[in-house]
């Protein structure tokens, strides 16, 4: 199949940008990566996403896919025969579209930011929900190597990303993830030893030196 | 094949319809469950332990949550009768793009239309009207948004039609007047069967509302 154009216009520290990265990487796709600036961003974001103007924009033979699920199911389904994401029976399917989604409310959604955006007692109660939510996904892996069962699936590409911000959320909140999911830090370092993650995951300090960033800008003490 | 579908719902819920939808499109027989939320049964804090939330579609004893999910769930089990989902990846995409962003914009901007009072409520009929105005175009001059027959974004979209009584009322304004061509696809999807069966009478929807108005103390 030559002659595939494929370009992804992400941001370095998105966790939804991380998403497609990995799952382009699985299928051994090259595409064009593309940093946007989001304080100033570029007229091919805005024409190809004037919805949300957000990224990441997938934009395969020129055509935009919006949404990092969405794109990553997207990708699955045009290759289809490397590295499968999602399961074929549609009830395992449902279950993994239902942890993705999961993923999106809980641990990706406005609740965890507090995390590392309030003090105190908001923030207490904050990283109580996080944890929580961490260790009802530790209760899902159960004894699996990885949410997709003996290889990377779609839950997994959904939540690893997440993995790259862990350690800004610890040192913001001042707790420890391992100690209170070690079997998902397990999972996670599973993940990272495959190149298709490690290679699409910023480094961990570098997301806290972003996070410590945003704070300042925020006037977050 | 004996299939065991039951549906865990609630009356006025845009979510629990769109699940009736799909299974009245698609043919198939179930026994419909109406929860009590202020006293949630034993079986929907089984079935839907993480979210205890409706509807919740038990398929042979194993529960499928998340409505959008269900939706594409049904789809793709009964997959022989009127397809929601096209075929194609990227029209799939693109259909599963607009039912996402009918998740993220209406229910919550309709729910600030009949919660709130004064500007607030300005600018949510204005963020309202504006969200359905974009769905206006993406329909364009098409029957359905799943073109010539009912599909998935149809499915996601249509329920929230029969709260839009309640909401122009509560927030005195009228959606037919600045979305016409939205209301007549509304009123086409209202002729079939599968949709007029499974949406609640517009007057209901607005006597619920009011009675959660009083219920929230919202003037």
């Amino acid at each position: 199949m030559a002659d595939e154009d494929v370009v992804l216009l992400d941001f370095w520290p998105s966790p939804f940008g991380m998403r497609v990265r990995i799952a382009l990487a699985e299928k051994e796709i090259k595409y064009e990566y593309k940093e946007e600036d989001l304080r100033n961003k570029s007229d091919l974001l805005l024409k190809m996403n004037p919805i949300h103007k957000k990224i990441p924009v997938l934009i395969h033979n020129g055509k935009p896919v919006c949404e990092s699920l969405v794109q990553v199911q997207y990708i699955d389904e045009i290759w289809p025969h490397k590295s499968p994401l999602l399961p074929t029976d549609p009830y395992q399917r449902a279950i993994a579209r239902f942890w993705g989604d999961f993923v999106d409310k809980k641990i990706y959604g406005l609740e965890s930011g507090k995390v590392w955006t309030t003090k105190g007692e908001e923030q207490e109660a904050a990283k109580k929900e996080f944890i929580e939510c961490l260790k009802l996904l530790e209760g899902e892996l159960g004894n699996k190597a990885y949410f997709g069962g003996e290889n990377l699936g779609y839950v997994d590409v959904v939540l690893v990303p997440f993995y790259s911000w862990f350690y800004a959320y610890e040192k913001c909140g001042n707790f420890s993830i391992e100690t209170e999911c070690p079997k998902l830090i397990a999972w996670a370092k599973r993940c990272m030893e495959k190149d298709s993650v490690s290679k699409s995951l910023p480094d961990q300090d570098k997301i806290y030196d972003y996070v410590l960033h945003l704070k300042k800008v925020f006037g977050i003490e | 094949m004996a299939e065991e579908v039951v549906l865990l719902d609630f009356w006025p819920s845009p979510f629990g319809m769109r699940s009736r939808i799909a299974l009245a499109e698609k043919g198939i027989k179930y026994e419909h469950k109406e929860e009590d939320l202020r006293n949630k049964s034993a079986l929907l804090l089984q079935m839907n332990p993480v979210h205890k939330k409706i509807p919740v579609l038990i398929h042979n004893g194993k529960p499928v949550c998340e409505s959008l999910i269900q939706v594409q769930y049904i789809d793709e089990v009964w997959h022989d009768k009127a397809p929601l989902l096209p075929s194609d990846p990227y029209q799939k995409a693109t259909a599963r793009f607009w039912a996402d962003y009918v998740d993220k914009k209406i229910y919550e901007v309709g729910g600030r239309v009949w919660k709130t009072k004064g500007e607030k409520q300005a600018t949510a009929k204005k963020e309202l009207i504006e969200t359905l105005k974009l769905l206006e175009k993406e329909l364009g001059d098409k029957p359905y948004f799943g073109g010539e027959s009912l599909g998935y974004v149809d499915v996601a979209f249509i329920p929230f039609y029969s709260w839009f009584y309640a909401l122009e009322k509560c927030g005195n304004f009228s959606i037919e007047a600045e979305c016409p061509k939205l209301i007549a696809w509304a009123k086409r999807c209202m002729q079939k069967e599968s949709v007029a069966k499974s949406l609640p009478d517009q007057q209901k929807v607005y006597d619920f509302i009011l009675e959660m108005k009083k219920h929230f103390g919202i003037e």
